[in-house]
């Protein structure tokens, strides 16, 4: 067996230097918006990783790019309630902890 | 195309990323998360993927830098938005050394790696009996599409916990601001023009999906961003949450995807499709899909009601 092409390798690595570089920002950054956006960089460079390692030659195998188009849509997900939970946040930050908390509870 | 140009794509990916997130503005870093989301599609497109792309471009780029600008603004207005503490030198330090040994034993595992064609050459050759000329949706709704029940399923619980942080007394009530525009502004007329052509595109691509690059995430992406511009312009305002059409709405794509994959069992195997059957099947999950995921999507940018 031959080593992966070229630019699958080249792909591949943009990938790990971008989880890197969003755990780095993860970790560093301390207001929600940009952990939101590093977590975001962290999964397609997660994504990256793998389509890239999954190129060969005539395009990428159609399993992985399934599965990274399932990824992105959870990733969403998981933005979207972070996004509405650091909302509820800074609006309860400055009404210092009323009664209309939590009396009847979610759905 | 020629490996300077996936050199240089590969730079400005890396450098967009690293603006997102080390940006001191925070709208600043959004915008350059968005444009690095773009730069994500081109990625995927020069390397051939372009179901990928599309949902990168619509769902990475597009949604999440809509959802994230709503987010800067809600914490902006409830007062959360003061300058952020310096975090101390060394957490930066052990931040960045372990930073680079993550990214030094991905790069090392990557260059190890053998070459393959995993399962590339399988999927078409069994892609026959789904009657599908896409691969990729092939996989998304034929091989793996478990995988794509449980993701839909995933989306409607991110929906159900966005709702459970409303504040009780506007339970059930309409979510976002109220946008009154003038009605002649360029927003309305946008408001008014674009949507029937998003429709358009959205039916084209569950129709397309099939056989070429497309599908339900893609189009119901298209729809949804024709809803968000309907509430933009003011035309029409955000429904009330709690009405019944609209949940049936949401939770219409995963139920006729459970009830596909019931009928399945009393055919003989649970989870499967009626033989000869595949293709019309697929189709009528992917329509009602595109439309629970519209709504779903939607809605996740809506955030929890905010007035009654």
């Amino acid at each position: 067996m031959e080593a992966l092409t070229d630019r699958s390798v080249l792909y591949a690595l943009t990938g790990a230097g971008l989880i890197a570089l969003g755990f780095y920002g993860f970790i560093v950054r301390r207001a929600l918006i940009h952990r939101l956006i590093a977590f975001n960089v962290i999964g397609s460079g997660i994504f990256l990783l793998f389509g890239g390692a999954a190129y060969f030659g005539g395009g990428v195998d159609p399993v992985p790019q399934a599965l990274i188009i399932t990824g992105i849509v959870v990733a969403l997900a998981l933005t979207a309630f972070a996004a509405a939970l650091g909302v509820r946040l800074a609006q309860d930050g400055d009404e210092d902890d009323d009664s209309d908390d939590d009396a009847e509870g979610g759905p | 195309m020629s490996l300077a140009f996936d050199l240089a794509l590969c730079i400005l990916i890396l450098g967009a990323a690293a603006l997102a997130v080390f940006g001191r503005d925070l709208f600043g870093s959004i915008v350059f998360f968005i444009v690095y989301g773009v730069l994500i599609a081109l990625a995927w497109i020069t390397l051939g993927a372009v179901d990928v792309s599309l949902a990168e471009a619509a769902i990475g780029a597009g949604v999440t830098g809509v959802l994230l600008i709503g987010a800067w603004q809600g914490i902006r207005d409830g007062g959360g938005g003061e300058p952020e503490a310096p975090t101390p030198w060394p957490l930066h330090l052990a931040a960045g050394g372990a930073a680079a040994a993550l990214c030094g034993v991905i790069s090392f595992a990557v260059l190890s790696l053998p070459g393959h064609d995993g399962l590339a050459g399988e999927v078409p050759e069994n892609q026959g009996a789904l009657e599908l000329g896409n691969p990729v949706t092939g996989v998304l709704l034929g091989f793996r599409a478990y995988d794509t029940l449980l993701e839909t399923l995933v989306l409607t619980a991110a929906l159900a916990a966005v709702w459970s942080l409303t504040p009780s007394q506007f339970w059930g009530g309409i979510p976002g601001p109220n946008h009154v525009k003038p009605p002649d502004g360029v927003l309305a007329s946008f408001g008014r023009m674009l949507p029937p052509r998003g429709l358009i595109v959205a039916v084209y691509l569950v129709w397309a999906g099939a056989d070429a690059p497309g599908g339900a995430f893609q189009a119901g992406t298209v729809l949804a961003a024709v809803w968000i511009l309907i509430v933009l312009a003011g035309l029409r305002d955000e429904p009330r949450l709690s009405r019944l059409p609209l949940r049936a709405l949401i939770i219409l794509g995963p139920l006729v995807f459970l009830g596909v994959g019931l009928i399945g069992m009393l055919l003989g195997a649970p989870l499967s499709y009626p033989e000869g059957q595949a293709k019309p099947v697929i189709l009528v999950i992917e329509y009602a899909l595109t439309l629970s995921i519209a709504a779903t999507l939607a809605l996740l940018i809506a955030g929890p009601a905010r007035r009654r």
